[in-house]
C-alpha cells in the first residue's frame, strides 16, 4: 500500500481553529435595536459565524469572527457597529 | 417566520485561515451551501483549498477532493464518471472549482475537456483577478493597468499591458447549457445563478467576481461595495448564457470608472494618468455596448 494522501474525515473541522485571535483593531457590536432580521449580514459574513433567529437576536461568534466589518457595511438599518477590540460589547 | 440564521446549516465552516473580508470565501460559503449536502468538490490549488483544508483539519461539510493546480475539471470528470458509473449522478451534484489563475490558465485544457466531453459537472471560477495564493503575479484574468508583482506599475509600465481574458465567451464557445457571470455584492443573484446552474444537465459555468482586500489592496470592509461598482462602472457585467445565446443582462445605472478605481491600492496609478484612466474607460464603454448595460 503506498499513501494516497491525506484523508480527513471530520466535516467542519477547521472550527478548531479559533481564527477570532486574528483580530487586532475592531468588532462588530449587534445593536439589536433596529434589526429587521433580513440576514443580511449572516448571508455575507466570510467566516460563516453569524446567528440569529428573529429580530433582534443577531449575534457574531467572537471565537471566529475576524473583524472584517462586512457584517455592518450591508446592515441596511444600521444596527451594527465596529467598535475598538478593547471596548465593552 | 424569521429565518432562522444558522451557522451550521452552512456547509463551509467558521475557522478557515481566509483574510479577514476575502471576497472568494463568501461566494464559497454560498455555493457549497446551495448545492447541498449531496455534493461532491473537486478543488483546484490555490487561497480556496489552502486556507479550507489547513492540514489535518476541514472547513468543508461536503465530500471535497484535492489534487493539482491543473486539474480540478479533469478530477471532477472522474467523479462525474464513478458518479454515473453507480448510478448515482441524478442525486449527487459534481462541482469543479478554483481561482481565475487555476481555470483560465493552467488549468483552461482540463476544463475545455470537462465542457467538450459533456460531464455533468458544474465548474465555478472565482475571479480575484490575479495569482493570489503565491503574491499577486497577474494571470489571464487580471484587468488591465492593474498593478500586480508580475505586472509592477514604474517609468515604463502603467501595470498590466493586456485586458481580461473572454473566459466566460471561451465556456459559451463549448455550446454548454448554461454559463453565466456573478458577483458578490449580489448574493441573492448569486444563489439563483448556483441554483439554476445546477438544474441543467451536462457541463454548466459559472464566474464570479471576488475581490481579494491583500491583492487589490482595500480594507476589508470594502469587499461588497468594491464588487457592487465593479458591475455599475460597465467593467464586469452580470449575464446568463443558456446554450450560446444571451439570455439576460443585468441593467445598470452608470457609474464613471474612477468611483471602481479610487477604492483600490492595484489602480492608484492610473487616477494620475489620463491615458491609463481613458483605457479603462474603454473597456467599460466596449462592455456596456456589446451587453447593452445601460439603463
Ligand atoms: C503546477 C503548479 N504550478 C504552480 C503552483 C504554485 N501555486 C500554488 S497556488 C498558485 C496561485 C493560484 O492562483 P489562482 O488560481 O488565481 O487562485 P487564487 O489563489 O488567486 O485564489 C500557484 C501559482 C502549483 N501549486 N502547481
Ligand atoms: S466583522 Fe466580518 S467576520 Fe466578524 S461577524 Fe462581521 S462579517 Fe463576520
Ligand atoms: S489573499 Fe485574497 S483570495 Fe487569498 S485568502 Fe486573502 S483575501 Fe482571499
Amino acid at each position: 500500500m503506498y499513501p494516497i494522501g491525506l484523508l480527513v474525515g471530520r466535516p467542519g473541522s477547521s472550527m478548531d481553529n479559533k481564527t477570532g485571535s486574528w483580530r487586532s483593531d475592531k468588532k462588530p457590536k449587534f445593536l439589536q435595536k433596529d434589526c429587521i432580521a433580513c440576514n443580511m449580514c449572516f448571508e455575507v459574513c466570510p467566516e460563516g459565524c453569524i446567528s440569529g433567529n428573529g429580530k433582534n437576536t443577531y449575534i457574531a461568534d467572537y471565537d471566529y469572527c475576524k473583524g472584517c466589518g462586512l457584517c455592518a457595511y450591508v446592515c441596511p438599518k444600521k444596527d451594527i457597529e465596529m467598535i475598538d477590540e478593547g471596548e465593552e460589547l | 417566520m424569521a429565518v432562522v440564521a444558522d451557522p451550521k446549516q452552512n456547509l463551509f465552516a467558521s475557522g478557515h485561515t481566509a483574510c479577514a473580508g476575502c471576497g472568494q470565501a463568501i461566494a464559497a460559503k454560498i455555493v457549497a451551501t446551495v448545492s447541498g449536502k449531496k455534493t461532491v468538490i473537486a478543488n483546484a490549488t490555490g487561497c480556496l483549498e489552502v486556507f479550507t483544508t489547513k492540514a489535518p483539519q476541514t472547513a468543508w461539510r461536503v465530500a471535497w477532493v484535492h489534487s493539482l493546480f491543473e486539474n480540478a475539471a479533469a478530477v471532477a470528470s472522474g467523479v462525474e464518471a464513478a458518479m454515473r458509473y453507480l448510478g448515482k449522478i441524478d442525486e449527487v451534484n459534481v462541482i469543479a472549482q478554483g481561482g481565475d489563475g487555476g481555470t483560465a490558465d493552467i488549468g483552461m485544457g482540463s476544463l475545455s475537456g470537462m465542457l467538450e466531453r459533456g460531464h455533468d459537472i458544474l465548474y465555478v471560477c472565482y475571479d480575484n483577478e490575479a495569482y493570489m495564493n503565491t503574491g499577486i503575479q497577474r494571470s489571464g484574468l487580471t484587468p488591465l493597468d492593474s498593478n500586480t508583482t508580475t505586472s509592477p506599475v514604474g517609468k515604463r509600465s502603467r501595470g498590466n499591458p493586456r485586458p481580461k481574458k473572454p473566459l466566460l465567451e471561451i465556456a459559451v464557445a463549448h455550446n454548454i447549457s448554461y454559463a453565466a457571470s456573478a458577483s458578490v455584492a449580489f448574493l441573492p443573484d448569486l444563489k439563483k445563478k448556483v441554483e439554476k446552474a445546477l438544474s441543467y444537465k451536462g457541463p454548466k459555468f459559472l464566474q464570479v467576481h471576488v475581490p481579494c482586500p491583500l491583492g487589490w489592496r482595500h480594507d476589508s470592509s470594502l469587499t461588497i461595495e468594491i464588487a457592487k461598482l465593479a458591475v455599475e462602472t460597465g467593467l464586469y457585467p452580470l449575464v446568463e448564457y443558456e446554450y450560446g445565446k444571451l439570455i439576460s443582462v443585468r441593467k445598470i445605472k452608470v457609474k464613471p470608472v474612477e468611483e471602481y478605481l479610487k477604492l483600490q491600492g492595484r489602480f492608484r496609478h492610473v487616477l494620475k494618468d489620463e491615458e491609463a484612466l481613458n483605457q479603462v474607460r474603454e473597456v467599460a464603454k466596449a462592455n456596456i455596448e456589446r451587453y447593452g448595460l445601460a439603463l
